[in-house]
């Protein structure tokens, strides 16, 4: 079940389109926000609030990388390895990141504290190579950086 | 050539509307309702403005052609799902300037005569997100957005709708299927968004940088921003260089500029003195070029001269120690990761050049591999839904057609000499 909070915020969002059904999308991530990744019961209170069939609503959220399907760390590392972050030097970012944290990609650190998302492309490409982590763009990475960077996040 | 796009975003503060006004911004605006919504298309025909998503259409059809369609409401879609590799030209526009793409989508509203506009932003970009709402909060606030703009009876009502991952969904029918919260797969057209869009009503969508033109062209007039550049595409262009430069990042410069002059005279060159191999031009889908091909105009009908695309106007510089089999391979995995599934030649070829790709950087390549890619990009080429596919085939096609001894070396030596 959605808390009233969560309610309130998608009830505004459901104004700005002309069909529940449209706001499909931002009510996933009010589900993930709330419940931190999509179980089958997220997708329940997604269905319930906009009347939208549970099939559907799944079926359309499992298309998109950028939900949830699985409980991740609290930390989401997410790494760009596209050509132009490849070239110089993504992938030796991700071998930092197994051999320093034990971070695979796609997978948790055992203490919970970081998972690893490989990017296609986050419009980072002038200051490759570049990651997000939660919400914030890291840029002209190298391994002392994401050391540096990694710390502030506990 | 005086910034038109970027124009004040070295400021610090440039996205507040208050340091927007201070360098002219929302004047456009007054100007824009004073035309008939007829004179402001004439004017965009008369400047050549062309999309600058990719495709280069001319913006001034699109609007006509959804104006001219009775059914209502109309919608006016911006595309911010930036996410063609290599591409970060967008991004500067909405954190940095984000009331000149407002200010141009007030104006494209109101001349194609709808009231409704939604930005549809790539999910990647959680700051551009934060940003786009607290400006268009400003607007609102202001009364350059809602129901009565600037006293006028103007109405345009203004959201931003932010998309989940899904490169695909800057395919304008996807776009539009992602938008009415359905997977982002592409329709079949026709018909046309311009006449069964989202919601089943006319749409246009335009790319940000698109509509971050109208401001100007509605203060200089189409005439004078017609003489910026390229004749038959004129304007000013973003190219976003990354890779192998001294000096990568977004470039605002007249449509038209050479790639050697993009590279050498704006970005500083090659990095460290190192030897140019290859370019993409115009972002991962587009045909990559060899060194001695790099004196071509950087636009819409100068490129395919030279055997590639201006696409999104994204140049990825490759130096002499990048494995072009490395690069091939990561492009494929990518087109493969973002093939939506609805058409089996893209589902299915992307995967297969991917496994290819895979064995031959490995070093397990077969004697026919190189032929077999070329045969299997050949199935897909003009045989899939959308450009996704062709896409992904054409990158294969050129990277063997312009290097394919690197390609054979991995075969012979069964080993990747990069590594």
């Amino acid at each position: 079940m959605f808390s009233e909070a969560a309610i309130k915020e998608l009830e505004e969002i459901r104004q700005k389109y002309p069909s529940a059904r449209a706001a499909l999308l931002p009510a996933i991530y009010i589900a993930q926000k709330e419940f931190g990744w999509l179980s089958q019961d997220a997708y329940e209170a997604v269905a319930n609030a906009l009347g939208v069939p549970k099939a559907i609503a799944r079926g359309v959220g499992t298309f998109y990388a950028m939900y949830k399907h699985k409980p991740l760390g609290r930390n989401i590392v997410q790494l760009c390895t596209n050509v132009s972050c490849m070239i110089l030097g993504a992938e030796r970012l991700v071998d930092f990141l197994k051999n320093k944290y034990g971070l695979e990609p796609g997978g948790t650190t055992p203490d919970g504290r970081f998972s690893l998302v490989i990017m296609e492309c986050i419009g980072a490409c002038g200051t490759a190579p570049a990651m997000l982590v939660n919400d914030d763009f890291y840029e002209n990475l190298t391994e002392e950086y994401i050391e540096e960077i990694l710390g502030k996040y506990k | 050539m005086e910034k038109v796009l970027l124009k004040n975003t070295e400021n610090p503060n440039s996205a507040d509307i208050n340091e927007y006004k201070k360098v002219g911004g929302y004047q456009s605006l007054p100007k824009a309702f004073g035309m008939q919504p007829k004179e402001i298309i004439e004017e965009v025909k008369k400047s050549g403005l062309r999309g600058r998503g990719g495709a280069g259409f001319p913006a001034a059809m699109k609007w006509t052609f959804a104006s001219a369609d009775p059914k209502s409401p109309k919608y006016l879609l911006c595309n911010a799902d930036e996410g063609e590799p290599g591409t970060f030209k967008d991004r500067q526009i909405l954190e940095k300037n984000p009331h000149l793409l407002i200010e141009g989508m007030v104006i494209s509203g109101y001349a194609i005569g709808t009231e409704y506009g939604f930005i549809y932003l790539r999910g990647e970009y959680p700051a551009a997100k934060d940003i786009l709402n607290r400006a268009i909060k400003q607007a609102y606030d202001s009364g350059f957005l809602g129901d009565n703009i600037l006293g006028k009876g103007v109405k345009f009502q203004l959201a931003v709708h932010q998309g989940a991952g899904a490169y695909i969904c800057g395919e304008e029918t996807a776009l539009i299927e992602s938008l009415e919260g359905d997977k982002g797969q592409p329709r079949i057209k026709p018909p046309f968004p311009v006449n069964v869009g989202v919601f089943a009503k006319p749409t246009v969508i335009n790319n940000v940088e698109t509509l971050s033109n109208l401001p100007y062209i509605i203060e200089v007039g189409g005439e004078v921003y017609s003489k910026i550049g390229s004749p038959e595409c004129p304007g000013p262009k973003l190219y976003c260089v990354s890779g192998h430069v001294e000096k990568p990042g977004v470039y605002e410069l007249p449509m038209g500029t050479t790639l050697r002059e993009i590279i050498y005279t704006h970005c500083g060159g090659i990095k460290n003195g190192k030897k140019l191999k290859a370019v993409i031009p115009g972002g991962i889908s587009t045909p990559v070029l060899p060194p001695d091909n790099i004196d071509c105009k950087m636009d819409f009908v100068n490129m395919p001269k030279h055997g590639s695309m201006l696409g999104s106007g994204a140049v990825i510089v490759m130096d002499e120690t990048v494995c072009l089999v490395r690069v091939c391979y990561r492009a494929l995995k990518f087109f493969e990761h973002e093939s939506c599934g609805k058409c089996t030649p893209c589902r299915e070829g992307t995967e297969w050049l991917r496994k290819i790709l895979g064995r031959i950087e490995n070093g397990e390549g077969a004697e026919g591999d190189i032929d077999l890619m070329l045969s299997v990009s050949s199935n897909m080429l003009g045989k899939t839904f959308c450009p996704l596919g062709d896409g992904a085939a054409s990158v294969v096609q050129n990277f063997v057609r312009h290097f394919r001894p690197e390609f054979e070396e991995h075969v012979k030596n069964a080993k990747c000499r990069f590594k």
